[in-house]
């Protein structure tokens, strides 16, 4: 697996869209620094950003590395390998490298900026963690997508379709609901509706560890008052990563399955 | 050796493989024949656990390979669409299948055979039909092991290099190799072939040297002679 592993990794840092990706990630950085001239402030405005260009990246390359290394698969297949180190091998390539650029995009300008020394160190780090979280998540969406479709368009079609439903419909079909129902007791569903969107859990995980969820929405203090804030955040930590690794687990149970 | 028993697969509603048995013991070369879409490659691609049949059962050296990838040591495919990740060299994609092997290989006497040397460097999207089929062949060619599918091995190749690749197949067989081939290219089954497998609707219809279908269908070569077996089966 590590072999697959350096070759996808390999291939895709050497591609101009990694670079792109983490130049990206050092503009934005730097210039929220500038303009914010504060730590803390500049990681709230990253939070809002990373919470939904993540998990877009992540579906987009996820489903184009899949596509565009059909061949290299078929190449594999043929080898003496297990199905699921390919597959898995691919996987770990696409998202590790996408969360360097992530982490290293980031990571230089607020290095600079002095972050070691400020309070704000284990924000900035939950930010991170949360931004792989979601990487890793819709990569594995992505590539079970792939899997299902042999069709490109369509496969593309469904990646944007879910990252457009978890990061914009869900939220809008989330509010009408609560609107709708306002007259009920509604604390257990917005618990769960929550723990349904890995986006939505991750806001609310950053929300958590800012202490300023009571003021930031309802989810939040609703959170807030079920687990108070250490609880709340690794039972959100524990929910992500079971959306990691749900989705992990139907790649090799997809990949299997398939012709090829 | 290949033992396969009642082997079933569809894909959808098209019936592909329709209970093939087949048992090669014995070393040589083996034309696997047939019409477009008689489930060659299928067959093939069974063989290789690429393709995931219904039914049946694929016994290589005695072990069933349901669910296995060890086995694959034991052969060499050549895929029949020369398909290449394009960023990568040459080279780059030769040392990476040797290391993902992990096996001794010739790769550069093949080099030199197919006389590849100043494409070594070139990114592989940017080689043409018949290279990059040469580089597919050191591919495929560069390890010895006891067992080689080749998928239609002559697409795109110009005269010379494929009297190189007969002499590369008949050295092989003369090294106690199992040999399986596909072709539609009737003089090279002519020239090459032990036996012939002949599939036809999903099934084997015939099995036999190149002569003896010549006697069974009455005709003196091999085109006709197939032919023939076409229309009677019609």
């Amino acid at each position: 697996m590590i072999k697959v592993l350096q070759y996808s990794f390999y291939d895709l840092i050497r591609s101009r869209w990694s670079y792109v990706y983490l130049l990206f990630y050092l503009v934005l950085g730097f210039a929220l620094l500038f303009l914010n001239s504060s730590v803390s402030k500049s990681i709230i405005t990253l939070m809002n950003i990373i919470i939904v260009l993540t998990p877009m990246i992540g579906t987009i390359f996820g489903v184009m590395y899949y596509y565009s290394s059909r061949e290299f698969t078929e190449l594999l297949l043929a080898q003496p390998m297990k199905r699921t180190t390919i597959f898995l091998g691919q996987y770990l390539g696409v998202s590790l490298s996408l969360t360097l650029s992530l982490v290293l995009g980031l990571g230089i300008p607020f290095t600079f900026y002095g972050l070691w020394q400020s309070a704000e160190m284990a924000n900035f780090g939950l930010l991170l963690l949360s931004g792989s979280f979601l990487t890793f998540i819709f990569v594995a969406l992505a590539y079970n997508i792939g899997l299902s479709n042999d069709n490109k368009i369509k496969g593309f079609g469904y990646a944007i379709l879910v990252w457009l439903f978890m990061a914009v419909i869900y939220d809008g079909l989330f509010l009408i609901s609560l609107i709708v129902f306002e007259d009920y007791p509604l604390d257990k569903f917005t618990l769960l509706a929550t723990m349904f969107n890995p986006i939505d859990l991750s806001r609310i995980l950053i929300l958590l560890k800012l202490d300023i969820s009571a003021l930031l929405g309802y989810t939040g203090a609703v959170f807030q008052k079920f687990f108070g804030t250490n609880r709340g955040m690794i039972s959100s930590l524990l929910v992500l990563s079971i959306w990691t690794l749900v989705p992990v687990y139907l790649i090799t149970r997809k990949a299997s399955k398939k012709d090829f | 050796m290949i033992e396969i028993n009642n082997l079933k697969k569809s894909f959808g509603k098209v019936e592909v493989l329709d209970g093939v048995s087949l048992s090669i013991a014995d070393k040589g070369i083996f034309a696997i024949l047939g019409p477009n879409g008689s489930g060659k490659t299928t067959l093939i691609k069974s063989i290789l656990g690429m393709v995931i049949p219904q039914a049946g059962e694929i016994k290589i050296n005695g072990t069933n390979i349901k669910g296995k990838w060890d086995y694959r040591k034991d052969i060499d495919y050549l895929p029949q669409i020369a398909q290449f990740p394009d960023n990568l060299t040459v080279v780059e994609l030769i040392n990476m299948i040797k290391n993902l092997r992990g096996k001794k290989s010739n790769d550069q006497e093949l080099i030199k055979l197919f006389k590849l040397e100043p494409f070594l460097d070139k990114k592989l999207g940017n080689l043409s039909g018949g290279t990059k089929q040469k580089v597919n062949l050191v591919l495929t060619f560069m390890f010895d092991s006891p067992i080689l599918i080749l998928d239609e091995p002559t697409t795109g190749l110009d005269p010379v290099s494929l009297i190189r690749l007969k002499d590369l197949i008949r050295k092989e067989k003369e090294s106690g190799k199992t040999i399986l081939i596909t072709t539609h290219i009737m003089d090279f089954v002519e020239t090459m072939a032990d036996e012939i497998v002949f599939l036809l609707e999903g099934d084997i219809y015939f099995r036999g040297t190149v002569d003896e279908l010549k006697k069974k269908s009455d005709r003196n070569d091999l085109e006709h002679a197939i032919a023939t077996l076409l229309s009677e089966k019609e």
